[in-house]
Parts: structure tokens; C-alpha cells; sequence
């Protein structure tokens, strides 16, 4: 649905002075039809870039964008003006943000019918289209206040409202929840959720918080500086020894007791929750095994388990025990002591 | 002089001043707030950059402002002349008094149209909004309390200019003023026309204020204003003073 390729964009702070900073750099991006797709990384990733530049808000340097089909950046033209065909194909793309973006000088209600405006619907459609959004967001009731007479939860239920009155296959959220609490946050989270399960709707957003991703995304990807560094569907993340998203998603505590000891985190979905491997590996090779962390979570729609445990011995005394645990269809993570990749965090 | 003679006189000088400064202050506004907003749209970052467009208009407006009136309404004469067949009287007053006021409010538009916040034309960009669309629905709108507020501003200096186009036989409160009362050693009179202008001044001022301030209240805050919650955090403080004591 929406795909850049060799998406690269480099802003020069100044004509003259040559200062150049490249916010993306050869982003290539797929986002299925109907998934709920995530972009996670630090501030100054590139995260921002990437998104404005999906409905070339910001002008790619180079590299392609296309959504539904349409290469936006073949309708960009030249020069900074949008053409025509190009606000046509934006009207097709909803976009919500993180300070929501309402005119205050207009109420709710005609804030949602302003994309119908520029679309040059009749009145009488317009307010029928808009009480209609707002009653699909929940804010029926508050078609006549004024944005500023509205929470932040409420603000951005208008501003998911107005980003739907074109009808849009794709919506593109710019850190939607950044800016609210965390019951606020998980209760938008759930009506984009929704949204994209009732309309089918093709979902892209940013953030910085890995519980956005673990709460409605189906795929994600890792940013860093301008480039992506993993992504994949969260199933398939989860499922990938090594993977830092996966970590970052899901992390586990615990530090060794000592310096001849072997750290590994075992992973746990599907079938092999329900076996017992723990009690058999400790009766098969009569080994003494303590649990440093654990945790039971679910992570875009699967229940996960994931469990820190330790092994007496380096590493070379316990192949035979780890190939055991690789039998049982577990995932395993080693973990060296001098470089502890796997809980570097992605996101906070 | 006077109230009997005095009366006929300052009706007379309200109406001219009230001529002058309307059509003044509206073709200021006509023609200040296309170039208002153009002096922005223009700027770098702007929808329509334009460098060269915008340091010429940036530059025709800093000499239309630096110009003293009096010597604009004198340069202007053959102008005058030519707009309005004279160039004495109110109505010629009206020509240097709204080529005054267009850059003055000009100015004035460009720094309420730049307050508006840029997440807005970005929202309506993203809804495939053209310039006219954002110009029109966005920036207009948004900034309208501070543009009436502008205009209030552009009123008053208007009559403040409007006292030196005596000088072209205009008239007015001003003109009264200086003519019956200051040229004439008559301070009484004098001081009551002066006393007129400040009661007149009070009230666009009020009106002006009272109906930026209703655009901005729309949808107001539901909490206590920014006066209230400013006391109330000085509260604790002051307990703490107490405990100390």
C-alpha cells in the first residue's frame, strides 16, 4: 500500500554555507494493505522525515514514494507548490498529529468538514459525512465546542475524524499519543485499532513508544539515524534470535551471578509454552538452573514468554545443554557478557 | 467662543474626521492586509518564496513608513489630484492618509499572520489544501483577533495623523484643535477637543479590544484564566514565608 524506495532526504541549513544533515538515507519502507505498521526510533532518527515525506509534506532528495499504486513523487513536479494531481492524492491520505493541528477558530464539527470543503462537497454532505465521523470517534455530542474546550484524548478524536472525511485507504499518524497520558494514549491506540479492522484501513505511524508498537502494530520497523535497521512483522521480529526490536518489545531483566556463568534468554510461543523444558533440562544433565527474569506479555496479538536463565559454566562447558533447548523448537539468546546487545534500548 | 458657536463647529469636525479616518482605515485594510499576508507567504519557508518579491514589497513598506505625514501628504498632491479632482478638503486628506495606513497596517498583519501556528497549514497541506485554501481557511481565521486588534492600532494612528491634514484644509477633530485652540490662545477650547479625541480614542479602543477578545473566546479555556492560576501559584509561596516568620 505504501512503499518508498531509496528514500533519501538531506536538509542544507544554509544555500552557502554547505552544512548539510541527512535525515534519511536510502529508506526502503512496504507497508502491507491493512497492517497497522510501526516506526520506532530516538528523536533525530529520521522517524518525522520519513512520514512527511510518505505525502511529500517534505520533499524527498531522492527516491521514490508510492501509495495505492500512485508514485507521489512523480506528481510532485518542480518547485516547492504542490500541483493539483499531488493535492488529490494527499486528500486520499489521512494525517493525524502530535499536537492534533485543529483551527481554533472553528468548532469541531466544521473543523471535520474542512477536507470536505477543499473536496468541494455540498453542505448538506458535509455536515451528514462529519456527525457521522464523530460519531464513529466517540465525540457525537461535541460537535458544537471549540477545540480549546476539549481534553487532549478528545482533540485527537477530532483530528482522527477529520483525517477520515476523505474516505482514505491510508492513514499516517505523526506521533498521535506522544503528547498524552497513558490511559488517553491506549484508549486512541484502540480506536485506530479499531478503525483499521472496521474501514480496513492502512496504517503508518511514528513513535517513540515501544507500547504503541506492542499494542496495535502488526509490522515494525527500527530507525536509526535516517536508516532502517531492522523490520518485519512482529511475529517474525519476535521469532528472530538477536533481533533488537524483538528485545526492546519485550525485555527481560537479570544479571549473571558471576563470571563463569552463561546467560540465556529462552523464548517462548506457540507450542512449546507448554513444555516443561526447564525441570527436563535440569533432570537430563543434572544441572542447577536459576531464573534471573521472566515475563508472559502479549505482543501484537500473540502471547509471548520470555525467560533469563542461567547455567553454571561458560559457554564451551554448556553446548550440550543449549543444543537440548535448540531441540525443544525454543529460541535462544546467548548473551556475552561484553557486548549485553540484546538490552540495549530502543526506544526510551 | 462660545458653546452656541462652538457646537456647529465641532459637529462639523467630528463628521470630517469620522469621513476621513473610515475611508482611510478601510482602504488601509483593503490594501494592507494582501500585502500583510504576501510579506509572509513570500518570506523564505514561506508557500510562495520569493526572495525578490518580498525584500521589494519589505522595502516599499519600510519607505511608506518612514516617510512623516506631513511630507508624504505634500509629496502626494498631484496624486491626490488626480484620484479625488482636488487636493484640498477631507477627501483629499483620504489619499495620504490611506497610503499611510497601508504600510503601517501592512506590518501589523504580517506579525499576526506569522503567529499563526505552521502545524495548521501543514494540516490543511496534508488535506490537499492549495495556498488560496490555507490563506483563506487558515491563516485568515486564526489570526483574526490579533488582525482586529491591528486594525484598533490602525484607527488610532490614523486620527492621530488625520490632526495634520489641516494642513490640506482637511479638517477635523485634530485640525479644531490646533486651529481654534492652540493657534487661538483659546486652551479651554483647546482642551475640550482634546478631551473629545480621548473619549473617542477610549472607545475604539474598547470596542476594538471587546470584540478581539470574544473572537478569542470562543471555546475559552473552561479553567481559571492565566491571572487566576498566577495568583494562586504565589500561594504556597506565601505560606512558606509564613512558616519561616
Amino acid at each position: 500500500m505504501i512503499t518508498t524506495s531509496g528514500l533519501t532526504k538531506i536538509y542544507r541549513a544554509h544555500r552557502s554555507s554547505g552544512r548539510e544533515v541527512t535525515a534519511l538515507d536510502g529508506v526502503d519502507l512496504h507497508v502491507r494493505e491493512g497492517e497497522v505498521y510501526g516506526v520506532i526510533g530516538q528523536s533525530g532518527a529520521g522517524k518525522s522525515s520519513l512520514i512527511r515525506c510518505v505525502n511529500l509534506l517534505e520533499r524527498p532528495t531522492a527516491g521514490t514514494v508510492t501509495v495505492a499504486g500512485r508514485d507521489l513523487t512523480a506528481l510532485a513536479g518542480r518547485g516547492p507548490r504542490a500541483g493539483r494531481e499531488l493535492r488529490q492524492a494527499r486528500s486520499r491520505i489521512g494525517m493525524v498529529f502530535q499536537h492534533f493541528n485543529l483551527l481554533s477558530s472553528r468548532t469541531v464539527q466544521d473543523n471535520v468538514e474542512l477536507p470536505l470543503e477543499i473536496l468541494g462537497k455540498s453542505g448538506k454532505e458535509r455536515s451528514r459525512k462529519a456527525l457521522e465521523l464523530l460519531d464513529l470517534v466517540g465525540l457525537a455530542d461535541k460537535a458544537k465546542s471549540y477545540p480549546a474546550q476539549l481534553s487532549g484524548g478528545q482533540k485527537q478524536r477530532v483530528g482522527i475524524a477529520r483525517a477520515l472525511a476523505g474516505d482514505p485507504k491510508v492513514l499516517l499518524s505523526d506521533e498521535a499519543t506522544s503528547a498524552l497520558d497513558p490511559e488517553t494514549t491506549r484508549s486512541i491506540l484502540q480506536l485506530l485499532r479499531d478503525l483499521n479492522r472496521q474501514l480496513g484501513l492502512t496504517v503508518l505511524l511514528i513513535t517513540h513508544e515501544m507500547d504503541v508498537v506492542k499494542q496495535i502494530c502488526d509490522s515494525a520497523a527500527l530507525m536509526d539515524r535516517g536508516r532502517i535497521v531492522e523490520s518485519g512483522t512482529v511475529s517474525d521480529l519476535l521469532a528472530t534470535p538477536g533481533s533488537e526490536l524483538a528485545s526492546a518489545l519485550f525485555p527481560v531483566g537479570g544479571e549473571a551471578s558471576g563470571d563463569d556463568r552463561t546467560v540465556l534468554d529462552v523464548t517462548f510461543h506457540g507450542d512449546s509454552a507448554t513444555q516443561p523444558v526447564i525441570s527436563q533440562l535440569s533432570r537430563t544433565y543434572n544441572i542447577d538452573i536459576s531464573i534471573l527474569g521472566a515475563a508472559i506479555d502479549t505482543v501484537g496479538g500473540l502471547q509471548v514468554g520470555r525467560m533469563r536463565i542461567e547455567l553454571p559454566g561458560r559457554y564451551e562447558d554448556n553446548v550440550v545443554p543449549i543444543g537440548f533447548l535448540r531441540e525443544q523448537g525454543l529460541q535462544l539468546d546467548v548473551l556475552d557478557r561484553e557486548q549485553p546487545v540484546l538490552v540495549k534500548e530502543a526506544a526510551k | 467662543m462660545t458653546w452656541s458657536q462652538m457646537q456647529p463647529l465641532l459637529e462639523q469636525a467630528c463628521i470630517e474626521t469620522l469621513i476621513m479616518v473610515g475611508w482611510s482605515t478601510l482602504i488601509a485594510v483593503a490594501g494592507g492586509l494582501p500585502l500583510g499576508i504576501l510579506l509572509v507567504l513570500t518570506d523564505r519557508h514561506g508557500l510562495l518564496q520569493n526572495t525578490v518579491v518580498n525584500k521589494v514589497i519589505g522595502q516599499i513598506v519600510n519607505v511608506g513608513r518612514s516617510m512623516p505625514f506631513i511630507i508624504l501628504m505634500v509629496a502626494l498632491t498631484s496624486f491626490t489630484r488626480w484620484v479625488t479632482g482636488t487636493s484640498i478638503g477631507s477627501e483629499a486628506a483620504i489619499v495620504p492618509l490611506a497610503i499611510s495606513g497601508i504600510p503601517f497596517f501592512a506590518r501589523l498583519v504580517e506579525t499576526a499572520v506569522r503567529e499563526v501556528d505552521h502545524g495548521l497549514v501543514e494540516a490543511v497541506q496534508a488535506m490537499g489544501g492549495n495556498t488560496w485554501t490555507i490563506v483563506r481557511k487558515v491563516l485568515v481565521p486564526e489570526a483574526l483577533p490579533s488582525l482586529i486588534a491591528s486594525t484598533t492600532t490602525t484607527v488610532i494612528a490614523l486620527i492621530g495623523y488625520s490632526a495634520m491634514a489641516g494642513a490640506v484644509g482637511g479638517g477635523g477633530l485634530g485640525d479644531f484643535a490646533v486651529r481654534y485652540g492652540y493657534q487661538r490662545f483659546d486652551s479651554e477650547l483647546m482642551w475640550i477637543t482634546v478631551a473629545i479625541l480621548a473619549v473617542v480614542i477610549s472607545l475604539i479602543q474598547f470596542a476594538g479590544d471587546f470584540a478581539a477578545r470574544a473572537l478569542h473566546r470562543r471555546g475559552a479555556r473552561s479553567g481559571p484564566g492565566p491571572t487566576l492560576r498566577f495568583l494562586k501559584a504565589k500561594d504556597p509561596a506565601a505560606g512558606d514565608v509564613g512558616k519561616v516568620a
